[in-house]
């Protein structure tokens, strides 16, 4: 039956119909603009995402509203997922201008890939549909492959894009055809009608299970998540640090979107079907990460691997499929996005004109060259290795909670062990930047200082939120009341 | 529970934090002013922290200075801190220790001196974060931060193994206390609370007290740290500067043991009960083996590390025993046991910074700790020889002197327990004067070994402060221990109180 043509209520979608006038004004600027800088490109982005932020936690916060017969959703989650994904936006923004110029790839493109990427994601975490999900992927992975490809003349980078694209495309494919059977099945797109169809499991229970598991392989590989991981080190260590962060970071956030809308949300009634298939990804993130993270000397491929392990504990919160789970989880993404942010932030400051800054190596000595980055360095790490103190410990422990309340006791033990074998190599990290001298000059931070005062807050926050994690702790919890 | 009128804790924990973050943002040009400020900062928190002796409310075991107020309201979690007769003593002697290191570390420390001061002073602040905190996870927060700052003061100014030595200790550490996260979060579910208060006597399944025990074990043993997990400590000693080794033996050793009478006793009392033959065994072996160890090292900082495993094998005995005790005699001597441990673990701090700091000042004018390079030091620093001797008499265990106090208490109680346990401990005296003398005998007396021992100063002024406030703690609490234990004792009787109830039955 055909409903009744109703006018969407497009107030409520205010937040990507403003970044979608605003990516195409920029596009226009920039045009016209005679800035060899692309200055006003930049800073309309900034203003563009800032601003972003405001509409959306003015318009969704505290609602629960769909819009566009159901195809859209407004509610918390969405205001919190996407106002973290445009902050994250904003930090990659700020700490990539330095980097791109000294390459010869400051080009108002960047900006406008990047906010239209922006936009797919936003329209995922407000999914209401599954079209409306695939269409918001699709519309983030296109501009990504892009992106990554954006130093065209460089062949790992295209190597890297190449590799993004082929399996990106495929899990894409997999994730539609989950979704198909989905469709076959309940008859309707519209999640909140399949979730409840779905709690009304009959004969067609098998059919779910098939389209679960497929659209489970396409989420997995979004989130990068082993053994959909492949493509993880090589895309980080070949894309540009800017285009690295994106994907480390907001990608993630959208990727919490895209479980929760689907999955997490969306077939919680399955719980028992699917908690087993997330055990298994988390418990193969968790192992490989960790071990392969060990003997990486690159940073870039350091953090690609130590990712995994992060991802493992995202997954980890999926486990017990309560609101205190999904919470947590996004606790951990969110707060994992920033401290991540700020790590390819500082590899960016270290960066100059033909010099990637991206061993190991690179950063002996940096307390002596610059002691506040070395203290934000030594305040990212040990928030990725979950230290008290910093962000990063809240994080694990809320992840902790809700499996060991969930029952799987041994998962968290795991957990922690792995956390104890990250500390490895998060600290030497440290090592390198307070108990070494400096080899000859080595790399120097240089950056503008609008750049340089951003990362400082950046990496501070962490230990603000790590001593005051109230606030956010009760947003991320309040998303899923 | 008595509420404080004023925060006089929250005072104790970030009085010294925001003091080292002030030192560090004067940055490292102004070295002198940055000293002064850290004097003044801890001198001040040691002053405030007398306040806790003064207002402290004898012939309780109630919690008091209690401060109670939200802080991630969304998960529950409190900011709640509170002090009893066991962790108030702890505090005085973090203060304390901490003045002495600031100014140890006065003029030595050429290499960036105010990050050397802010790592002190913030992390005396944890410390007593740690000593405490009635929420667990306030208290794994301290617990667990304490490692950064001695990760950072043994890499950055230790010797040439820093490196090594500094992620040994972090690494190994961390493995303990992740577990302890695990069992923490395990209890509050089964609490449905995150007072430690709360976790007391609930009545859990053997099977999984046992889990938790041995969660619990490996944290604590690894920090105080019995053997066989002790094998971080030597290497952190010899390679940490002087301050930090004082730090470390000091203060980091006795998180451990109060972590055995705050957590494992009471919250997993019959696991405590099914597994203290092992805590006994291992702790009779850290004292008698690891003892044979000391007696063997070359380096003199090697042999006060051994000593302080040794010693603490005495913390862990005492806090054992107890249900042998109450088992075969009903219980008088049970209160002994306890009250030896505490009193052991603060004499410990007072001696091994003491040892730690002759060392020192040998290590500063020598650059060698190898006990081969010396001899007939006290010809030429004879009021250092003076110290040096009565704290190695300490160290041994001479009546009248803190060292004697513990380990007679301990002693005493243990013939109640077992005689053989008693033999064994008792075996201490002898091995803890021979270690202790046949080194000051090769270090101290004889013959003037080398013409760079010919050319030895004896200590300065600063040096005389520190040993003499050290020497004045160690007789004070050797000859008159009474007001200590007076504190202690309501505490550790409702602590036995309640591991007797629940563990006995």
């Amino acid at each position: 039956m055909i409903e009744a043509f109703e006018k969407p209520d497009l107030l409520l979608a205010l937040p990507e119909i403003w970044l979608l006038v605003m990516a195409c004004v920029v596009l226009v600027v920039d045009l016209f603009s005679s800035d060899r800088d692309h200055g006003p490109a930049f800073i309309l982005s900034q203003i563009t995402l800032v601003v972003g932020i405001a509409i959306t936690w003015s318009t969704q916060w505290g609602v629960d509203a769909t819009t566009f017969n159901g195809s859209y959703v407004a509610d918390s989650l969405a205001a919190v997922l996407k106002s973290s994904i445009l902050l994250l936006a904003f930090l990659g923004f700020a700490y990539s201008r330095d980097y791109l110029r000294d390459r010869g790839l400051l080009r108002g493109e960047f900006y406008m890939l990047g906010l239209f990427c922006i936009l797919g994601m936003m329209v995922t975490v407000s999914a209401g549909n599954l079209l409306t999900l695939y269409l918001g992927i699709e519309l983030m992975s296109l501009c990504l492959y892009a992106l990554v490809a954006f130093d065209r003349d460089s062949p790992t980078a295209s190597e890297a894009a190449m590799k993004y694209f082929v399996l990106g495309a495929l899990a894409s494919g997999m994730l539609l055809y989950g979704m198909s059977m989905l469709y076959g099945v309940t008859g309707t797109l519209d999640l909140a009608a399949i979730t409840e169809a779905a709690g009304e499991i009959d004969e067609n229970r098998l059919l779910y299970l098939f389209g679960l598991v497929f659209m489970m392989v396409g989420v997995s590989f979004k989130f990068g998540a082993v053994p959909f991981h492949m493509w993880v080190p090589d895309v980080y260590q070949g894309a540009p640090t800017p285009v690295t962060l994106v994907i480390a970071t907001a990608s993630k956030v959208a990727a919490v979107g895209l479980f929760l809308r689907l999955i997490g949300e969306g077939l919680l009634p399955l719980l028992e079907s699917w908690q087993h298939m997330v055990v298994i990804l988390a418990v193969l993130s968790l192992l490989l990460g960790n071990t392969i993270a060990l003997v990486q000397t690159n940073i870039k491929r350091m953090l690609a691997y130590s990712t995994f392990n992060h991802i493992g504990f995202i997954l980890m919160g999926f486990v017990a499929g309560t609101p205190e789970g999904f919470g947590a989880a996004t606790f951990y993404a969110v707060t994992y996005a920033l401290t991540v942010a700020a790590a390819f932030g500082v590899i960016m400051l270290l960066a100059g004109k033909g010099f990637e800054a991206d061993q190991i190596t690179d950063l002996k000595g940096l307390n002596e060259r610059s002691p506040l980055f070395a203290l934000v360095m030594l305040l990212l790490m040990i928030s990725l290795t979950g230290i008290p103190g910093t962000v990063g410990f809240y994080a694990k422990w809320m992840v902790l909670k809700s499996v060991v309340e969930a029952g799987f006791v041994w998962l968290a033990v795991l957990a922690v062990l792995g956390a104890v074998v990250g500390a490895f190599y998060y600290l030497r990290l440290v090592r390198y930047c307070y108990f070494d001298k400096p080899e000859g000059d080595g790399p120097r931070p240089d950056g503008s200082r609008g750049f340089q005062t951003v990362l400082a807050i950046n990496g501070l926050a962490i230990l603000w939120l790590g001593i005051f994690p109230g606030t956010l702790v009760a947003v991320c919890m309040a998303a899923f009341l | 529970m008595l509420e404080s009128s004023w925060p006089l804790l929250s005072l104790l924990i970030w009085l010294p934090i925001l003091g080292g973050v002030a030192v560090l943002l004067l940055g490292e040009q102004r070295a002198s002013q940055g000293r002064m400020l850290a004097l003044v900062v801890s001198g001040l928190t040691f002053l405030f922290s007398l306040l806790l002796i003064t207002g402290f409310e004898r012939g309780t075991a109630a919690m008091q200075f209690v401060e109670l107020r939200p802080w991630v309201e969304a998960l529950n979690v409190n900011y709640h801190l509170g002090v009893d007769g066991i962790s108030m003593p702890l505090i005085i002697l973090t203060t304390f220790s901490t003045v002495l290191v600031v100014i140890a570390g006065w003029e030595r420390i050429a290499y960036k001196p105010n990050l050397y001061m802010a790592c002190f002073l913030i992390m005396e602040g944890i410390v007593v974060g740690v000593f405490s905190a009635l929420d667990v996870i306030l208290f794994y927060v301290f617990w667990e931060a304490v490692l950064v700052p001695m990760f950072l003061i043994i890499g950055i100014w230790g010797g040439k193994e820093r490196i090594y030595a500094t992620i040994k200790f972090f690494l190994y550490t961390f493995v303990g206390s992740v577990l302890m996260l695990v069992a923490l979060v395990y209890l509050q579910f089964q609490a449905g609370s995150f007072a430690i208060l709360d976790m007391y006597g609930l009545g859990l399944p053997l099977a999984t007290q046992v889990w938790l025990f041995i969660a619990f074990l490996l944290a604590f043993a690894i920090k105080v740290p019995m053997w066989p997990v002790h094998t971080w400590l030597p290497d952190a000693h010899v390679q940490a500067p002087t301050g930090g080794s004082v730090i470390l033996a000091a203060i980091m050793l006795k998180i451990g043991g109060y972590g055995f009478v705050r957590f494992s006793l009471p919250v997993v009392p019959e696991a405590s009960l099914a597994l203290d033959w092992l805590m006994i065994t291992l702790s009779l072996i850290a004292v008698v083996y690891i003892g044979l160890v000391a007696m063997m090292q070359q380096d003199m900082k090697k042999l006060v590390a051994y000593s302080s495993i040794a010693h603490m094998g005495f913390v862990t005995l005492g806090f054992f025993i107890i249900f042998d005790i109450v088992l075969r005699t009903g219980g008088s001597g049970a209160l002994l046991a306890l009250g030896g441990g505490m009193v052991q673990m603060i004499s410990h701090g007072f001696i091994s910074a003491a040892m730690f700091l002759c060392v020192g000042v040998l290590y500063d004018r020598m650059h060698t700790r190898m006990i081969r390079d010396y001899g007939g030091v006290g010809h030429r620093m004879p009021l250092f020889a003076g110290f040096f001797v009565l704290f190695a008499m300490a160290n041994a265990g001479l009546p009248g002197t803190s060292g004697f106090v513990g380990e007679f208490m301990v002693i005493l109680a243990a013939f109640q327990a077992n005689f053989w346990y008693a033999f064994l401990a008792g075996t201490t005296l002898i091995l803890g004067a021979a270690y202790s003398l046949w080194m000051i005998k090769r270090v101290v007396y004889g013959e003037v070994a080398n013409e760079k021992v010919s050319a030895l100063q004896d200590i300065d002024g600063r040096e005389k402060i520190v040993l003499a406030a050290l020497a004045v703690a160690v007789l004070w609490l050797g000859i008159y221990p009474a007001p200590l234990i007076e504190i202690m004792e309501p505490s550790l009787q409702q602590l036995l109180d309640n591991v007797i109830d629940h563990g006995i039955g």
